[in-house]
């Protein structure tokens, strides 16, 4: 049987988070009513015309620098011309002939542990769509044109990546580089990331490369996963029959595990691709470019080296908190308010992870604040509350950004550390539980683990178990 | 004499002064609008109660000094390309004959910041794509000299106006000679400045590189007021441009010695008619005579301006004529089959035919595989073009030339040959390419009795010259008003 090596290159799209739009001054916020975030501008009005932002050229440079790409110093704008009721104009206002970054790379971990270089071909910035809103009452269609003008960039690799695993590592290589760089929250379900995958199959140690296609609505990393197999899977079931895989742009249906040609390249729209008139070439000088690369914010790598010598934690914490930014931010922030980055850093990797699972959240989901998570490890530092009354409030911190220290004394939750009232309690125990005594007096040395889960429960959990094991073995010999 | 007679700045005057109020110069207006409207066909809108409405706070704002400006409280008519609030503007298209805008351009803006007064939106070629208004799907406007004859275009409503005496003055747009030409052939002067002057914010574009907005009034004078008046850096335009030296006013001077001008050869060659050669040539005498040194020189590429321009502007405007498809303002056909159908249906009927050639001369010079040779070949000459007057410029302070080859045409003999309307910009063609500053201004009649322009185009930003070899020249004539006008 025939080997096939599949070839993948990915177009990616990534919402900015600059505050308005890119070429009028309407907010970019998600949501608000129908066409509340408008103007003569992003509306395509006659007569309105683009001035673009100065915060998107920021972030598409860099995106870029974070890239290892070129910066094109002088760049320009150009109209992408389709006819579509989301798109006001009939035009995007895109890149094509000069786009802001160029032939870029970053390394991505393979499966065994290696590292791989992917090229990035460009990078360029255009302007996203309005949406459409079909009536479910009426035959009509309606336009939002909220998101029209909403700034993004359109990052296109190199055709480098071999698997499902390798793109995977790469989308998320650059989500967490973008997020560290603060321009995109880079969400795929939100559709601030969109990943576009065009592959192709060649029969393994052959050069030339297959016809690709490009399959579009890709909006999980496991949708990304499963498209990626399932397409592979086609193409090589068309090339072992004898046919031919066509050149088209089809779309992804996760929930059927298959996708349906949408366009063949025959019938490929001509976008007539011309220079924007309306706005002059960007000219990005060495001085901005400079203060840009000054401005560069600490990136994963750096901060994982930093978090190994600054704060003194091991590799794996510092790999699990770097491998998002707004873990790291929580993670800097509260220890430096307690100066306790192990115990941070183990809230953090245990606690939180598991919340976030047992919730399916994303870490940028989380609400609670450093500050309450600080005085949380200052309770446990105190011993004023023991570990699981810990967990416990922590839950509370999670859900709700409650005050640890008002909740604890609020709920009566302090550890009792009052030597005489835990010793009355332990001889109680001691009393009512004669054969776990006897047990531990035969060597059964265990049995006094149920011992102090018995005081812990007489307790309501608020004892300090140091000071329980402490008594109960003093009383026991 | 009538106060439509008068040049807008001896209007600003006289209601200055108290002599007549901003209401007795709109009554005036709105009188001579009614009396010509129906032979000249100027305007698409008149806004008589807004106008009138508008009069009286502008008169109350004179008085108590909120305006001052030479142009408080005159009457001005504006090209219907320009936005203005609340106001119908339609680029003389059916698809944009229901079209509101919510905002108003920033030429307009500045007009009414200074205290003027619009009257209402006047005629040009659909979408300003014409030379002879004839396009407009409002009807065609007559050249007041001659109502057998077309005024020009694109600008012919705004030009026909001013010569009409149905304005003081008007606003036009010159996207490759539409308000010089029509001000040649209607007997009044017109100015396209530098490109990048005059926000475009506002403008419905045609083709958004060459587009620039200009006056249109009686003389020098009141073109060098009005563009000091709206030329102004603005934010919303980018490629409007930070001026210092807009204070067009300092240069009407009577002066042009040792200015030297040169006369293109290659201008004065076949095709110029000539009777419009000597009227030209005899004002190249005239300023010779006050001390202007003139020269012939070649200016070249001459032939290689109209493919050019053909193919940038068109390109541009298919595209920004895109947005014009029946889905959010503006006509929609009534009966449609989803939406290709709709689209197709709604251009199709709301678009007239020199539009729609421009279109598809646009969409193919685009398309993949003719790009290069086509819209990149364009590009490429437009910037050898541009070389060629720098090069000129380098060796005198303005061109002289003819505004058009030949004096207004008889109504319905241009739109029959549509590369003979071509070849009619061939003068003023090239302005635009290189995005230089022109003025066009009388300078006599031929033996039909139609007007004969003469055009100075000067470099970039040096609007200030040519406004004083025109204003020096304007001195040894007398303004002529139109038979019409003068009530013939």
């Amino acid at each position: 049987m025939k080997q096939f090596e599949t070839v993948i290159g990915l177009e990616v799209h990534v919402e900015l988070a600059t505050k308005t739009k890119i070429f009028c001054s309407c907010s970019t916020e998600f949501g608000g009513e129908p066409n509340s975030h408008t103007c003569p501008v992003c509306t395509g009005m006659p007569g309105s015309l683009p001035v673009l932002n100065k915060q998107v050229v920021e972030y598409a440079i860099a995106v870029g620098l974070a890239t290892n790409c070129k910066i094109t110093q002088n760049c320009k704008f150009d109209r992408k011309n389709y006819f579509y009721p989301d798109n006001p104009q009939n035009y995007q206002i895109s890149q094509l002939y000069l786009p802001i970054c160029r032939d870029g790379w970053i390394e991505v971990e393979t499966e065994d542990g290696g590292k791989k270089k992917v090229g990035i071909h460009e990078i360029h910035m255009e302007e996203d769509a309005g949406k459409l809103i079909h009536d479910e009452w009426g035959e009509n269609s309606l336009v939002d044109f909220n998101r029209s003008g909403v700034p993004l960039i359109e990052i296109v690799s190199e055709p480098d990546m071999r698997s499902a695993d390798e793109v995977i590592a790469y989308l998320e290589k650059l989500r967490l580089m973008i997020q560290y760089l603060g321009a995109s929250d880079c969400k795929l379900q939100e559709g601030s990331m969109r990943a576009d995958v065009n592959l192709s199959v060649r029969e393994a140690g052959t050069e030339e490369f297959g016809t690709r296609t490009e399959m579009k609505n890709l909006n999980s990393f496991k949708a990304i996963r499963r498209a990626i197999e399932g397409e592979r899977e086609r193409q090589i079931d068309l090339i072992e029959a004898g046919e031919k895989v066509v050149q088209e742009t089809r779309r992804w249906d996760d929930a059927k595990e298959y996708s349906y040609a949408m366009r063949s390249k025959e019938d490929a729209q001509d976008y007539r691709y011309f220079p924007e008139p309306d706005l002059v070439p960007v000219i990005i000088s060495d001085e901005w470019l400079q203060e840009i690369k000054s401005r560069q914010p600490e990136l994963r790598t750096e901060k994982l080296e930093r978090y190994k010598k600054e704060f003194q934690i091991p590799e794996y914490d510092a790999n699990i908190i770097t491998s998002n930014k707004r873990l790291a931010d929580i993670f800097e922030e509260t220890t430096a308010i307690c100066k306790n980055p192990k115990k941070v850093s183990n809230w953090l990797m245990v606690e939180t992870m598991r919340l976030l699972k047992e919730h399916e959240m994303e870490p940028e989901q989380i609400t609670f604040s450093p500050e309450n998570l600080a005085k949380l490890i200052q309770l446990t530092d105190d011993r004023a509350i023991n570990s699981s009354v810990a967990k416990e409030v922590f839950e509370k911190i999670f859900a709700e950004d409650i005050d640890p220290e008002a909740y604890v004394e609020e709920n009566g939750l302090k550890t009792v550390s009052d030597d005489g009232a835990l010793r009355s309690t332990i001889e109680k125990v001691i009393a009512d539980n004669p054969q776990s005594v006897e047990d531990y007096h035969n060597g059964k040395k265990k049995a006094i683990g149920f011992l102090v889960g018995q005081t812990m429960k007489a307790m309501q959990g608020k004892a300090d178990p140091a000071m329980v094991n402490q008594i109960l073995a003093e009383l026991l010999n | 004499m009538s106060l439509m007679g008068l040049t807008a700045v001896s209007l600003g005057k006289k209601i200055k002064a108290g002599e007549v109020s901003a209401i007795e110069a709109v009554q005036e207006a709105l009188a001579s609008i009614h009396e010509k409207e129906d032979v000249v066909n100027s305007f698409v809108t008149v806004e008589e109660e807004r106008a009138l409405k508008r009069a009286k706070e502008v008169q109350k704002g004179i008085e108590d000094g909120t305006y001052t400006g030479a142009l408080a409280g005159v009457p001005v008519a504006i090209k219907d390309n320009m936005c203005t609030k609340g106001v119908l503007t339609t680029c003389s298209s059916k698809i944009l004959e229901n079209y509101i805008p919510a905002f108003s351009s920033e030429a307009v803006l500045r007009l009414e910041k200074a205290g003027a007064i619009i009257l209402g939106k006047t005629n040009m070629d659909e979408f300003a794509m014409g030379s002879t208004t004839e396009t407009s799907a409002f009807g065609t406007t007559k050249n007041p000299w001659n109502i057998g004859h077309v005024p020009g275009g694109s600008s012919g409503g705004s030009c026909a106006a001013v010569a009409a005496e149905e304005c003081s003055y008007a606003l036009g747009s010159d996207t490759g000679g539409s308000i010089r030409q029509p001000s040649s052939f209607c007997g009044v002067t017109g100015m396209k400045p530098t490109y990048g002057t005059v926000s475009r914010y506002g403008l419905i574009a045609y083709g958004s590189s060459l587009d620039q907005i200009g006056p249109v009034a009686k003389d020098v004078t009141d073109c060098a007021v009005i563009l000091e008046t709206i030329a102004a850096h603005d934010k919303k335009d980018s490629t409007s441009v930070e001026r210092k030296d807009c204070d067009f006013t300092s240069a009407l001077k009577d002066d042009v010695k040792g200015m030297k001008i040169g006369i293109p050869r290659d201008y004065f060659g076949d095709g110029l008619d000539a009777e419009v050669r000597e009227k030209v040539m005899d004002a190249a005498k005239t300023l010779e005579a006050k001390g202007a040194v003139v020269e012939e020189f070649d200016l070249s590429l001459v032939e290689y301006a109209i493919p050019a321009y053909y193919v940038i502007a068109c390109a541009e405007a298919s595209s920004n004529l895109a947005r014009f498809d029946g889905v959010k303002y503006g006509f929609r056909t009534d009966e449609y089959d989803g939406l290709h159908n709709m689209y197709k249906k709604t251009r199709s009927e709301g678009f007239g035919a020199e539009v729609k050639r421009r279109i598809m001369l646009g969409s193919f010079v685009l398309s993949s595989g003719y790009y290069d040779a086509y819209y990149l070949k364009a590009l490429r000459t437009k910037a050898l073009i541009k070389q060629a007057f720098d090069k000129a410029f380098s060796q005198y302070d303005m061109i002289l030339a003819p505004a058009a080859p030949t004096t207004a045409p008889r109504l319905g003999d241009s739109l029959n040959d549509p590369i003979k309307m071509y070849l009619g910009d061939i003068y003023t063609i090239s302005v635009n390419l290189a995005g230089l500053p022109g003025i066009s201004l009388p300078c006599g009649k031929d033996s039909k009795g139609l007007p004969i322009g003469l055009q100075l185009i000067g470099n970039c930003f040096e609007e200030k010259k040519i406004i004083q070899a025109a204003y020096a020249f304007e001195l040894t004539r007398e303004y002529e008003h139109c038979p019409l006008a003068a009530g013939k």
